[in-house]
């Protein structure tokens, strides 16, 4: 039996640097910063005060009442789920909701609910404790409303994985493509918790940019200057669908999902392999699962955070495992560090790089760090063919993932 | 306090908590049935009607109170 080839038909987000995909990717490849200083009163005792909010607050989008019982998570899952589902035309298509499927995973999932309510239980009691706490707490909520608003019936999937979760909720749903459990997967990452505690908890691992004066240059991944990583809230939303099924109805098409790769470190719970074993495997892996030529996939979308380590053993595993020649973006120099969202969003970047034939820019990358070894665009987007391209998440737990997208 | 007074009380508590219009709140509907308050959001409405009216509904009682009625007269009664 052949495998039958995966495109993505539909895309959804909200961002710090906009509410939809369209703001987001004119924001990105215009160079824009989505970070700015956190006003919160809470933010002063903290030693880290500067992330990249939501562009768009979920309010703006979904009514109060239902606001009531979702997690911030939750909610910005379901809005660019709901933003993706309207662009892949699905609605009323006769789709069989027993051949849909979700993959939509968190990294951290609704850690604000469960501090906002441990307040009201310290403060009030047990009984002013709301009743939406379990469901927007769990961290499968985020899949579970959007198959709820979706109408899924294949199964409801959530993938964690911490900083790879997103990109590894799109492997997921290549994979239920590939083997026949589904002909549609609504596929992403979400993540919301700019909030003290998991500010704090990063910021004591020493692994967040403390260049709170100045917001807009503290991400900086491969520059000399670079301190750490700055959170980041938002979700992104894929529709993935076997190509016949597509094809059959006549879908708009943005690229095909051609191969994943997924590996893991077995080393440290926090840092990754000293040589980026794990990494290149990963990548390895991708490559030979996409069938895909190295010199075709000329632009990566790396998982460069901006933190001292992480981001030149990436350099060393793309050189071993892809070769010297593709232009590297790293988008979190605007988007910030979205955490389980972030493979979800930056696969979305790199779909729309090989649509538009623009590689986004890098921007802070002021002074580069001389192990810096591969060409990156710069402060500019970069106008190039894009026939092919990577992307890379790497998660605490040693979590590694590769995916290949090509032009249709 | 009177029947009317509570039962706009218990409306302003429907709103906040579930979304339900204040003019489709009257003492013969079902919260279930008529006004679409599901099992979550009906702990929350009890919860602040304890609060408002400054009684004591316990969970035992709850499945009594079918309609709005039902509830007008449980805390009229009690407080």
């Amino acid at each position: 039996m052949t495998r039958p080839d995966v495109v993505v038909t539909g895309l959804g987000a909200t961002t710090p640097l906009g509410g939809d995909v369209a703001s987001t990717w004119d924001a990105m490849v215009a160079g824009r910063s989505g970070v700015s200083p956190l006003t919160q009163e809470w933010a002063a005792q903290l030693p880290v005060q500067i992330a990249a909010q939501l562009a768009v607050e979920p309010s703006e989008v979904l009514d109060r009442v239902r606001l009531r019982r979702l997690d911030r998570s939750e909610a910005i899952a379901l809005i660019a789920a709901q933003q993706a589902w309207a662009d892949a035309g699905l609605a009323g298509s006769g789709l069989d909701p027993e051949r849909l499927a979700v993959s939509v995973g968190s990294g951290i999932g609704g850690a604000t609910t469960l501090l906002a309510q441990d307040d009201i239980l310290e403060a009030s009691g047990p009984r002013r404790v709301s009743p939406h706490t379990v469901p927007m707490l769990m961290p499968n909520g985020p899949a579970a409303w959007v198959g709820i608003e979706v109408g899924a019936k294949a199964g409801v999937h959530s993938m964690a994985s911490a900083c790879a979760t997103g990109a590894e909720a799109i492997a997921l749903g290549l994979d239920i493509i590939r083997s026949g459990r589904a002909d549609v997967v609504v596929a992403g990452g979400t993540e919301a918790v700019v909030h003290p505690l998991p500010i704090a908890g990063f910021a004591s691992m020493r692994a967040m940019s403390t260049r709170n004066d100045e917001p807009e240059k503290a991400s900086r991944p491969w520059d000399k200057g670079r301190d750490g990583f700055v959170l980041g809230e938002g979700a992104g939303v894929l529709v993935l669908e076997r190509a016949d099924h597509a094809a059959a109805r006549g879908a708009h098409v943005y690229a095909r999902v051609a191969g994943a790769g997924i590996t893991s470190d077995a080393f440290d719970i926090v840092q990754p392999h000293n040589e980026g074993e794990g990494a290149i495997r990963a990548i390895s892996k991708a490559i030979a699962d996409s069938g895909v030529a190295k010199q075709d996939i000329v632009h990566v979308n790396a998982h460069a955070t901006s933190t001292p380590i992480g981001d030149m053993l990436e350099i060393g595993a793309l050189r071993k495992a892809l070769g010297d020649h593709p232009v590297l973006s790293a988008t979190k120099s605007m988007t910030g560090h979205l955490l389980g969202a972030a493979g979800a969003l930056e696969s979305i970047a790199t779909i729309l790089a090989i649509r538009d034939g623009v590689v986004p820019p890098t921007i802070n990358l002021d002074d580069p760090d001389e192990a810096l070894t591969l060409d990156v665009a710069a402060h500019k987007a970069r106008n190039m063919e894009v026939p092919a391209a990577l992307n890379n998440a790497f998660g605490f737990g040693g979590h590694n993932v590769a995916l290949v997208f090509t032009r249709v | 306090m009177t029947r009317e007074e509570i039962t706009a009380g218990l409306a302003e508590i429907l709103e906040e908590v579930a979304g339900v219009n204040p003019d489709d709140v009257a003492e013969g509907k079902s919260f279930t049935d008529d006004l679409d308050v599901d099992s979550l959001s009906m702990v929350e409405v009890v919860v602040a009607a304890e609060e408002k009216f400054g009684v004591k509904i316990p969970d035992n009682e709850v499945q009594n109170l079918k309609t709005v009625g039902d509830a007008v007269s449980y805390i009229e009664a009690q407080s």
